[in-house]
């Protein structure tokens, strides 16, 4: 069967996938940044995955404001990387597993989770970024080390889905996970964050005490940390750190007591605090 | 429908009002991810405006690249910054422009930790300042 063995937590800054493409992560202003992922890049070798279901969201790429689905499951055979307006990045194609999509979507529907299905679908920073942080460079005409199963989540127009509502989807996914016949060793992503605010006069929030408080929730107080109002990420963590509900989907998807194996935060990555976080789950 | 968001300083929040205000706004704006449309752009910007039924204060909005401006009327930043992108500005550029600082001070900001939630809670410590 399959078996969900981690959750990865990090961010996806656009930025940080543009210093690796350019080839410039050993720069003074990168280094702090990139040196907290070393120990990922090797934990991720050692227990390499046959799947990540990853959530993320998109950034106007796949879905423009002429439809906004909150949840939406990749069942797709590939997801190419998707021109933002500055070239598609030079990363492989994201392979999918088709038949784990159309079970998690099987079952995470008639458990009462109303998601979009893709069968085409471009991926933006959002998605290629974690995986870039977690497997480090991968040559465009090389293959990602594992498959991928996407989710992608609005978070760009208010409101997104609650962390609530994340945190019960991501049981879901769970339950479809553990009743797939394949043995499969899968890793949930959750993604995005950590406190930033891209817009307006109030741009460059950052809240490090909020964000390592939530840090410390993922791994001691999911359940707390599920709860989190809508209107405390906007005011405390930026109109952008909303996007911190992802994590939740991973969370849930983890047992209650997990295994934290893994932190890093850093300030800054262009104008966001980069957070990340690796949690084993144990039987 | 009760918005508390509302009262955060120097933040719109996209919800669904300024989503369906700035629908027409947004789809110009993210339509630059496209070269062809870039081109046409750069060549007759009026002519290509007039394709979007935007209101003429977001179309003036444009035209000034006030920022903010089309913020408030509904344009939302992960559209907006298409447009900036079309200028050749970076998002960290176009967000010191927004924040009214010079690229240096804004990336200083930053380095240093970026802006403190201290005072920049409510809109009521703002007008205190």
């Amino acid at each position: 069967m399959a078996r969900l063995t981690a959750g990865v937590g990090c961010s996806h800054v656009p930025a940080i996938g543009i210093a690796m493409d350019q080839g410039i992560t050993e720069q003074p202003y990168w280094i702090p940044a990139f040196e907290g992922f070393e120990f990922s890049r090797k934990w991720m070798k050692d227990n390499k995955p046959d799947v990540i279901f990853l959530v993320y969201n998109d950034h106007c790429t796949a879905f423009d404001a002429s439809c906004i689905p909150t949840f939406a499951l990749g069942c797709a055979a590939e997801y190419h990387p998707a021109d933002e307006g500055w070239g598609p990045r030079p990363v492989p194609v994201v392979k999918g597993h088709q038949r784990l999509s159309s079970h998690i979507a099987q079952s995470v529907i008639l458990d009462e989770f109303d998601l979009t299905i893709m069968n085409e679908m471009e991926v933006d920073h959002g998605l290629t970024v974690p995986m870039s942080i977690m497997f480090g460079e991968v040559a465009q005409d090389d293959d990602w080390p594992c498959l991928v199963v996407p989710l992608c989540v609005n978070v760009v127009q208010y409101p997104p889905p609650t962390g609530n509502r994340c945190f019960q989807l991501g049981k879901a996914i769970r339950r479809a996970i553990d009743s797939y016949d394949e043995d499969l060793n899968v890793m949930i992503f959750g993604t995005g964050g950590m406190s930033h605010q891209l817009q307006a006069e109030r741009a460059g929030l950052i809240n490090a005490d909020w964000d390592k408080r939530f840090l410390d929730m993922m791994t001691e107080d999911p359940i707390a940390a599920s709860q989190i109002t809508h209107e405390e990420y906007l005011r405390e963590t930026g109109s952008e750190g909303i996007e911190m509900v992802m994590w939740h989907v991973m969370r849930g998807a983890l047992n209650d007591k997990v295994k934290e194996v893994h932190r890093h935060y850093h300030v800054p990555a262009s104008n966001t605090a980069v957070g990340h976080i690796i949690l084993e789950n144990h039987e | 429908m009760e918005k508390n968001y509302e009262d955060i300083p120097g933040t719109y929040v996209f919800d669904a009002d300024r989503s369906r205000e700035g629908y027409h706004l947004n789809m110009f704006c993210i339509s630059m991810r496209q070269a062809n449309n870039r081109k046409a752009m750069k060549e007759d910007p009026e002519a290509y405006l007039a394709k979007y039924p935007m209101t003429e204060e977001q179309r003036q909005a444009v035209r000034d690249r006030d920022w903010n401006r089309l913020l408030e009327l509904g344009g939302n930043i992960y559209y907006t910054s298409k447009l900036a992108a079309f200028d050749g500005i970076t998002f960290q550029d176009l967000a010191a422009m927004m924040t009214g600082v010079s690229r240096e001070e804004y990336r200083d900001m930053m380095l240093n930790g970026g802006r403190s939630i201290e005072g920049n809670r409510y809109k009521s410590e703002w007008e205190k300042s």
